[in-house]
C-alpha cells in the first residue's frame, strides 16, 4: 500500500474510556450522541455484536490531500446481512480534485458540484453507525478520512473501534511462521486485498470499487472469516482494533 | 431502485424461476435480500425449524435431505430451496446442509408470496411438488422459447466501455483482453438523456456509440487511420440498443431490422452487456433468426430454394412453442422479406447496378407483417421519376423476373392476380404510382377496387424507402376525405362473409375437394383484414399491420368503445386457428392449406370460433352503415 503514511496507532484497550471522555467533552450534538451510545463489552461474543460494514471511495490515499467521494453502509450480524437497511451516499470532496485523480476516478468538477457535502449527510451516517461495531477492509482509509473530514466540519474528529477484515487476513497470511517461511523462500506475499481474500473463502467475485458493493463484500468476508478461523463465541476484544 | 444492487439482480435474473420476472420484480427482490455465509458442512436449514425465507444459492453447493436423512436433492448456484415449507406451515421439512462454502441470499416470505401472486410462471415453478429435474425439463422447453425468454439471459459479462478520447489501439487491446467483440464508447456529455447513466461513483456518463470488430476493419484499418485516433472520431452516430427485459425474439428482430450484429443491452439507461448475433444463434440454432442469417449467406437462388423446408420447420416450432399470431406473422414476414432482399442483392450482382434508383415494394400479407406458411407473392416496383422505359425497363424487367422466379422456387408462389413486379403495369415510376392511387381514390367503383385493394397494404423492403412512404402519405391524406372510395372499399369488404350457424349447420365450401371443411382465410381472416383496412383508411392511419391499425382506430371515434378490442381478439383467434391447422397439416405430411377439418377442431375451439365469426359478422353489418354510398352518386 504505497502512499499510506504511518499513523499513530490507536489501541483497543482504552476504547470505553475514550468514548466516555468524548461523550463528556463533545460540543457537537450528533457526536455527543454517537459517543454516548454504549460500546459492547470487549468480552462479548462476536455473534452477539450488532455490526455494520462501511466502505468509502476516496480521491486518493492521503486524507490531508484527498477527499471522500462515496460511502456505503450495510448493517449486519453473523447471522444476516441486511441489504434492505443499506445506505449509500455520493458526496462532494472539499478539496479541489487534481487531474490525476480525475483520470483515476472519472469524476469531473461538474459532477462533484451536484453532490451534497459530507456535512449534509454526516448526522445520518453517524446514526447508521451508532450502536454498531464498524467493519471495514483496511481501516487506514476509513478511519483517518472520516476523522479528518468530521474534524474539518464539526471542529472535533471521530474515532471508533473497528474490525478490519484485511488485518484479520494479514494475521493469517502475513504474520505467521508460514508467511515468514514463504518470504524467506522469496515467494510473493499472499494478497490480502478484498477480492483475493474473498476468493480464498469461496465467495463470488463482485464488481469492485463501489462503496456499497464493497461494504456488502466486506460483511460477507467477515462472516466467512469467523466461520473458518474463529467461532461465534470469539470475544470482540480479539477482533477489533 | 438504486443501481448498486445490479450485482444481485443480474445474478438472479439468469436463473429460473427468476429469469422470467420483470425487471421491476427483480429489483424488489434484490433490495430485500439478506445474506449469510455458510462454511462447508454447516447446517443451513434444520428440520422443524421455523422458516420465513426462501433460500437462493449465490455460490457454493447444498444438499437437501428427507426427514429420515435420505438425500433428496443436491443443489448449486442459482437454485432455490425452502419453498415447500413456505407454501405449507413454515416449518422446515427438508433440512439443508452446505457441502461447499456457500453464500445464501435469503428472500423474505413477504416477497416470496408477492412473487407467487404476481407471476404465474413463478407460482407454477414453486408450487409443483415434484423432482426438480422434471420441472427443469419443462422449464427448459419454455425457456427455449425465444418469445418469452428475456435477452438479459444471454448477457454473460459486463460490456467493455471506453471513453471517447481513448485511442482505437487501446480500445482494441481492451476488447482483446476481455475476449469481447465490441466496445461501448461513452463520454461525459448529457446531450442524449436516453443513454445517460451513472457509474458506481455517481458520475453521469452517456453512451455515444459502439465499435465492433468489423468496424475496426472498415472504419479504422481500411481507412488507413492511425492507431492513435480517438475512438470517438470513428464511431457512427447511429446507436441501436435493446432493453434487458425485451425478449430474445425482439432482439433478433431489432438486429434484422437495423442490420446490426451487436446490440448493447440496457437496463433502463445503463448498459449491462452486449449481445452478438452469434449469442442468439448459439442459443437457438433452429430459430427463424438462424434461418435469416442463413438466407443472407446464400450465394445463389438455388441455395435459397433449399431453405424452404427450414421455413416450415421454424413455423411448426413457433406454433408449438405458443407464439401468438403477431409473432409468427412478423417472423415469417421477416423471413419472406429476407428472401426477397437476398434475391434482389443477387439480381443486382448479376445484372449490375440499377440504371435509376428504385424501391421494391411488397403488398398484401408481407406488407402487413402477417405472412403465413401458405402464401403467394405480391410485389411491385416503384421506379425513380427519371425512369425511361426504352432505356431502363429491360433491366427492371430482368430484375423482377429473377426475383419472382426465385421467390416461387422458395415456396412463395406466383400471384394468381398477377400483382408482381414482372407485370409491366406494376413496374412504374413513382409519379405513375401516385396517379394510380389518386385514380383509385377519386374515381372508385367496387369493381375497379376489387383487384387493387391489395395495394392499400404496402411497404418497402429494398431500395428507396421514401417512394413507398410518399404513397402511404398520399393515401393517409386523401382516403379519410373520400367517402365514395371508403364506401366502395366497404362494399368489397362484405364480399366474403363468415359462416354463422357453425355447430349443426357447419358451413362447408362446396367447391371440390374441401367439401367437409371451411376455408378459414376466405371466411375469416381475409374479410377481417378487409374490414380493418377500411376503418384504418378512414382514420388516416399509416399502419399496415392489422393489430396496429386496430390500435390507431381505437384512438378515434369510428367504432364504439371496446369494439376494436373485440375485433383484435377475434382476429387473433382466427389467425391462430388457421396457423394451428396448418401446423397439423405439416406434421401429418399433408400440404398445408387454409382449410380446417371439423374433426380437427376441439370443442373449445369450435366455441370460440363461433364467437369470433359472430364478432366479424356484426362488424361487417356496421360497415355498410358507417360508410354509406354518398346520396347523389347512388344508383350509378
Amino acid at each position: 500500500m504505497k502512499g499510506i503514511r504511518p499513523r499513530q496507532r490507536v489501541t483497543q484497550s482504552n476504547w470505553a474510556d475514550y468514548f466516555a471522555a468524548r461523550a463528556q467533552r463533545a460540543q457537537d450534538g450528533a457526536l455527543k450522541q454517537f459517543f454516548a451510545a454504549p460500546l459492547p463489552d470487549p468480552e462479548t461474543p462476536i455473534s452477539q455484536v450488532p455490526l455494520v460494514a462501511l466502505d468509502m471511495e476516496t480521491t486518493g490515499l492521503d486524507e490531508r490531500h484527498h477527499g471522500i467521494v462515496s460511502i456505503g453502509v450495510v448493517p449486519f450480524t453473523l447471522d444476516r446481512i441486511k441489504l434492505s437497511e443499506r445506505r449509500y451516499w455520493v458526496v462532494k470532496p472539499p478539496r479541489p480534485l487534481d487531474e490525476a485523480s480525475i483520470a483515476y476516478h472519472h469524476i469531473t468538477h461538474s459532477e462533484i458540484a451536484e453532490a451534497p457535502d459530507l456535512e449534509d449527510i454526516l448526522d445520518e451516517l453517524l446514526g447508521a453507525l451508532e450502536g454498531r461495531l464498524v467493519v471495514v477492509h483496511f481501516r487506514n482509509i476509513e478511519r483517518p478520512f472520516l476523522d479528518t473530514a468530521v474534524k474539518e466540519r464539526r471542529g472535533e474528529g471521530v474515532m471508533f473501534p473497528m474490525i478490519d477484515t484485511m488485518s484479520l487476513e494479514a494475521r493469517l497470511h502475513r504474520q505467521t511462521l508460514w508467511a515468514r517461511f514463504r518470504r524467506w523462500l522469496g515467494r510473493p506475499p499472499v494478497s490480502i486485498r478484498l477480492h483475493a481474500s474473498r476468493d480464498r473463502y469461496g465467495l463470488p467475485a463482485y464488481q469492485g470499487h463501489h462503496a456499497l458493493v464493497d461494504a456488502l463484500a466486506t460483511a460477507e468476508l467477515l462472516q466467512a472469516q469467523i466461520a473458518h478461523r474463529y467461532t461465534p463465541d470469539t470475544p470482540l476484544k480479539s477482533l477489533w482494533c | 431502485m438504486d443501481v448498486e444492487l445490479l450485482e444481485i439482480r443480474q445474478h438472479m435474473g439468469q436463473f429460473p424461476p427468476f429469469d422470467g420476472l420483470s425487471d421491476e420484480l427483480l429489483d424488489a427482490i434484490a433490495g430485500q435480500v439478506e445474506v449469510r455465509y455458510f462454511k462447508t458442512g454447516s447446517d443451513i436449514l434444520v428440520l422443524n425449524e421455523v422458516l420465513n425465507e426462501l433460500c437462493y444459492i449465490r455460490s457454493g453447493a447444498v444438499e437437501v435431505y428427507r426427514r429420515k436423512g435420505e438425500l433428496y436433492n443436491r443443489l448449486v448456484e442459482g437454485d432455490i430451496f425452502g419453498h415447500f415449507s413456505l407454501l405449507r406451515n413454515h416449518k422446515v421439512r427438508f433440512p439443508a446442509t452446505a457441502i461447499e462454502d456457500t453464500l445464501i441470499y435469503f428472500i423474505p416470505d413477504s416477497i416470496f408470496q408477492r412473487l407467487c401472486e404476481e407471476d404465474d410462471d413463478f407460482a407454477d415453478f414453486v408450487e409443483l411438488e415434484r423432482p426438480r429435474l422434471e420441472t427443469v425439463a419443462e422449464q427448459q422447453k419454455k425457456s427455449n422459447d425465444m418469445m418469452v425468454t428475456r435477452i438479459r439471459r444471454l448477457v454473460t459479462s459486463y460490456p467493455v466501455m471506453v471513453e471517447s478520447t481513448t485511442t482505437v489501439q487501446d480500445a482494441a487491446k481492451q476488447i482483446s483482453d476481455a475476449q469481447a467483440s465490441a466496445v461501448l464508447v461513452i463520454d461525459d456529455g448529457n446531450s442524449n438523456p436516453r443513454y445517460s447513466f451513472q457509474d458506481s461513483e455517481g458520475k453521469t456518463w452517456q453512451m455515444c456509440g459502439i465499435l465492433t470488430d468489423s468496424d475496426f476493419r472498415t472504419r479504422v484499418v481500411a481507412e488507413g487511420l492511425s492507431p492513435q485516433t480517438p475512438i470517438g472520431d470513428v464511431i457512427s452516430e447511429r446507436l441501436i440498443t435493446i432493453q434487458s427485459d425485451a425478449s430474445i425474439y425482439e432482439a433478433m428482430l431489432t438486429m434484422l431490422r437495423s442490420n446490426v450484429h451487436h446490440l448493447p443491452v440496457l437496463y433502463r439507461q445503463r448498459p449491462v452487456g452486449v449481445v452478438h448475433l452469434s449469442d442468439i444463434i448459439r442459443y437457438e440454432t433452429h430459430s427463424g433468426l438462424y434461418l435469416v442469417s442463413n438466407i443472407f449467406n446464400q450465394s445463389s437462388a438455388q441455395g435459397l430454394a433449399k431453405l424452404a423446408a427450414d421455413v416450415r420447420a421454424a413455423f411448426v416450432r413457433m406454433v408449438q412453442e405458443g407464439a401468438n399470431s403477431q409473432m409468427i406473422g412478423s417472423a415469417l414476414s421477416t423471413i419472406g422479406r429476407s428472401f426477397t432482399r437476398r434475391l434482389l442483392e443477387l439480381a443486382e450482382e448479376k445484372l449490375g447496378p440499377p440504371p435509376v434508383p428504385y424501391c421494391f415494394m411488397v403488398n398484401g400479407s408481407m406488407a402487413r407483417n402477417e405472412q403465413g406458411i401458405v402464401t403467394d407473392q405480391d410485389n411491385a416496383l416503384i421506379l425513380s421519376d427519371d425512369f425511361q422505359p426504352d432505356q431502363h425497363d429491360e433491366y427492371f424487367q430482368a430484375l423482377a423476373t429473377y426475383v419472382s422466379n426465385g421467390l416461387d422456387a422458395c415456396g412463395y408462389t406466383y400471384c394468381k392476380g398477377d400483382v408482381m413486379a414482372t407485370n409491366r403495369q406494376w413496374r412504374q415510376p413513382l409519379r405513375v404510382w401516385k396517379s394510380y392511387f389518386q385514380d383509385w381514390m377519386a374515381n372508385p367503383t367496387p369493381e375497379k377496387l376489387l383487384h387493387s385493394s391489395i395495394f392499400f397494404d404496402l411497404d418497402s423492403i429494398y431500395g428507396e424507402d421514401h417512394y413507398v412512404e410518399a404513397l402511404q402519405d398520399l393515401i393517409a391524406r386523401t382516403a379519410p376525405t373520400s367517402p365514395l372510395f371508403l364506401a366502395a372499399m366497404a362494399r368489397n369488404a362484405l364480399n366474403r362473409t363468415p359462416p354463422l350457424g357453425f355447430f349443426r349447420t357447419f358451413v362447408m365450401e362446396k367447391d371440390g375437394k374441401h367439401n367437409n371443411s371451411i376455408n378459414l382465410k376466405r371466411r375469416g381472416t381475409a374479410p377481417m383484414v378487409d374490414l380493418i383496412r377500411v376503418h384504418a383508411l378512414a382514420c388516416g392511419s399509416k399502419a399496415q399491420n392489422s393489430f396496429q391499425r386496430l390500435n390507431d382506430i381505437s384512438q378515434t371515434q369510428l367504432l364504439a368503445t371496446g369494439v376494436s378490442d373485440k375485433l383484435s381478439y377475434a382476429f387473433e383467434f382466427l389467425c391462430m386457428s388457421r396457423l394451428r391447422h396448418q401446423m397439423i397439416d405439416l406434421q401429418e405430411e399433408r400440404t398445408p392449406d387454409n382449410n380446417i377439418e371439423p374433426e380437427n377442431v376441439a370443442d373449445s375451439e369450435r366455441h370460440t370460433l363461433k364467437d369470433a365469426f359472430q364478432v366479424l359478422s356484426n362488424a361487417q353489418k356496421f360497415l355498410t352503415f358507417r360508410y354509406p354510398v354518398p346520396a347523389q352518386r347512388q344508383g350509378r
